[in-house]
């Protein structure tokens, strides 16, 4: 078995506790409904993540499927531009289907698989969690549906063609803020109608026991790379890993296996919108309030009377008001520390990335960039950063064209 | 003993069957909330079930996410909704109020204060349809102190160990949900819930009232013949969509229904 996934691994501490929890955060906060599938997940969960065969089937498709391992990129152009820390991209945007989101619905389509449901559903902001559950649903032979807002069809157009491409089926999500949280709200409603042959494959490592946990497991793949290709590459441990954090999948997945080594910064990157000062954001841990939403306990955009704010960024795929419950504790234990950047620095990012290194990066990664420059700037040459460049931007040139008046038709 | 517990357990020894309504409170504004609450009550409804509108009602059908949307248009907090019930009790200090909705805007009044000023309206009752017992522990204790009742639910899904674990938690009645789906969603399979609640009768000691999908005076004998109560919400709040420019017709067309469904209750006792 190759060392990809291997399940528990002893030295991580042993969080969330049984019933979902880190520290005050996460939890079950569903209808009753949903709570005997939860419980059914669970433990079809604790029995396959140890088992030889579901392994084996894992790591064969992440190889083989997916192109891992994603290679470890020393940006060499983009540290001399950022003057100080030397960076490093860890490539999942070179992951089949363009983000990291692949790593998490290959394993959720085999259990599902093993749990004999043969229709999967997805909630999908920017489509990259979108693409990957329809991808996976052609891979495995099951039928898939997506819920996304009509707010971010509109934005994410190329997307929403390519699940089609992939046999999904497409709801648009006109309640609400007709974002991610509102195709989420959706997709749960799904999930309790058709409870009996439908597997929910929640795209991040949020909403209700035992997803936080599931996801982070399967994401983790990239961080336990990560680490191995820099010990090989250039020996030891990293000074900072940064990642982007919408719902904080990818980050989770980096982070992870760095968190016992108290010496690596971990620095997850929010979505300042336009200014944390102007309200117009989607930064719950830079600016929001402990609350519950989804299933879990976690930090909220909220406003006084707790009702979920309407959130603002430029990337639909950060555009959220919530974040997985695990960054919720650590940063409460300050273990990782989280910052947000401007949609602004978030495009400067992206577009210097294109130029010195001829790399396109998705608008949610590029939050990650930016902060990783701006930390170079702060550190010594002799220090290394490795930034996870969650997915590539394809899907983001409309965007680009639009906001440079460009019609590209 | 709270006005449920009392009220569930005098309809029990009665032999009559229980009538619980839901409709969000400030829909479609908040001036209609307690003169409707009146008619209901004047209209033969035991409980009154008032749904606090959230931004994100997760569990809900079409009918209700929109009577949400609609109540939150019309500027209506949990702290309004508390006062509603207020008013409501300087005419009737008799029926049993249970505030229904989502956890988030009770954590951010904070749970001691919620007990408090829930205590002080005269609310009688909860139904959070996103917190499990186990996630309640601590709400609950605010709750006790203050002598509100905690209502929680079982589903067809529950196992017969949970719903054990279930009704020796919940107050006053429990909560049958009759259907996989949201509120409002397609018909009933009454011969089925028949069968299920049949089954949940033999765990549950308390009073087991069914909800989810009763529209009707047909459904509603349907579903009570085999449970202690129904309880009816998207029939009603869709009538209160359709008229919502006219607060007669939405009166007259809610309280036409209730009657028409009490009825039907009556006569299976009759």
């Amino acid at each position: 078995m190759s060392d990809r996934y291997s399940g528990v691994n002893e030295k991580q501490p042993l969080l969330p506790d049984e019933r979902g929890h880190f520290g005050i955060y996460g939890g079950k906060f569903v209808s009753e409904t949903l709570m005997a599938a939860l419980d059914d997940l669970e433990n079809e969960y604790s029995r396959l993540k140890v088992d030889e065969n579901f392994l084996a089937t894992l790591n064969s498709d992440l190889e083989h499927y997916v192109g891992r391992a994603s290679p470890l990129y020393h940006a060499q152009r983009l540290t001399e531009a950022a003057g100080g820390a030397q960076i490093w991209l860890k490539r999942e945007d070179l992951n089949h289907t363009g983000a990291h989101k692949i790593n998490n619905c290959i394993g959720q389509a085999i259990l599902a698989k093993h749990m004999g449901k043969p229709r999967i559903i997805a909630e999908t902001g920017a489509g990259q969690h979108g693409v990957a559950a329809a991808t996976v649903a052609a891979r495995f032979g099951l039928s898939c549906c997506v819920y996304m807002g009509s707010e971010d069809i509109e934005r994410q157009s190329h997307n929403v063609y390519r699940m089609k491409l992939l046999g999904a089926e497409v709801v648009p999500v006109t309640s609400g803020s007709k974002t991610l949280k509102d195709a989420l709200n959706e997709a749960m409603r799904d999930w309790v109608t058709n409870i009996d042959d439908t597997h929910y494959i929640i795209g991040t490592v949020a909403g209700p026991h035992p997803y936080p946990m599931i996801v982070r497991d399967f994401q983790a793949v990239i961080g336990r790379e990560a680490k191995q290709q820099f010990a090989s590459r250039q020996g030891g441990l990293p000074d900072a890993v940064v990642a982007c954090v919408g719902g904080g999948s990818n980050a989770m997945g980096i982070f992870y296996p760095f968190l016992d080594d108290q010496d690596v910064r971990l620095v997850g990157v929010e979505a300042g919108g336009s200014g944390i000062a102007s309200g117009q954001h989607a930064a719950p841990l830079t600016a929001g309030e402990v609350g519950v939403l989804h299933g879990n306990r976690t930090y909220l955009m909220q406003d006084k009377n707790g009702l979920i704010a309407e959130t603002h960024s430029i990337s639909a795929g950060l555009d959220y008001p919530g974040v997985g419950p695990e960054h919720a504790w650590l940063k409460d234990i300050k273990r990782a520390e989280y910052v947000a950047v401007t949609d602004q620095e978030a495009l400067a990012a992206f577009r210097q990335l294109n130029l010195l290194e001829g790399i396109l990066p998705a608008l949610e990664s590029s939050h990650a960039l930016a902060y990783a420059m701006q930390l170079a700037a702060s550190l010594p040459v002799e220090q290394h950063i490795i930034v996870n460049l969650s997915g590539r931007g394809d899907k983001d040139v409309p965007t680009m064209a639009k906001i440079d008046g460009i019609s590209i038709g | 003993m709270s006005r449920l517990s009392s009220k569930a357990g005098l309809l029990r020894d009665l032999g009559k069957k229980a009538l619980v309504t839901y409709i969000v409170a400030g829909d479609p504004d908040q001036s209609v909330t307690v003169p409707l609450m009146h008619k209901l009550v004047a209209a033969g409804v035991d409980v009154i079930e008032l749904g606090v509108p959230f931004s994100d009602p997760e569990a809900e059908g079409p009918v209700i996410q929109r009577a949400h949307e609609r109540a939150l248009r019309a500027g209506t907090s949990l702290l309004d909704v508390m006062q509603l019930v207020a008013e409501f009790r300087n005419l009737d200090q008799a029926t049993p109020v249970v505030l229904m909705g989502y956890l988030n805007p009770i954590e951010k009044m904070g749970y001691e204060n919620f007990a408090q000023q829930a205590s002080k309206c005269g609310i009688d009752g909860t139904i959070i349809v996103n917190l499990p017992p186990e996630e309640a522990a601590d709400l609950s204790c605010y709750l006790e102190q203050h002598d509100i009742e905690s209502v929680y639910l079982l589903a067809p899904t529950t196992t017969p160990e949970r719903a054990a674990g279930i009704s020796s938690r919940s107050r006053g009645f429990v909560y049958y949900v009759s259907l996989k789906g949201t509120t409002g969603a397609g018909s009933l399979n009454t011969a089925e819930v028949s069968g299920k609640v049949r089954a949940m009768k033999k765990i549950v000691k308390m009073p087991l009232y069914v909800g989810f999908g009763i529209k009707n005076g047909v459904t509603a004998a349907a579903v009570a013949h085999e449970s202690d109560g129904v309880v009816v919400g998207s029939a009603i709040v869709d009538y209160m969509a359709f008229h919502e420019n006219n607060i007669g017709e939405l009166e007259t067309s809610v309280v036409t229904l209730v009657q028409e469904i009490r009825s039907a209750l009556d006569a299976l006792v009759a």
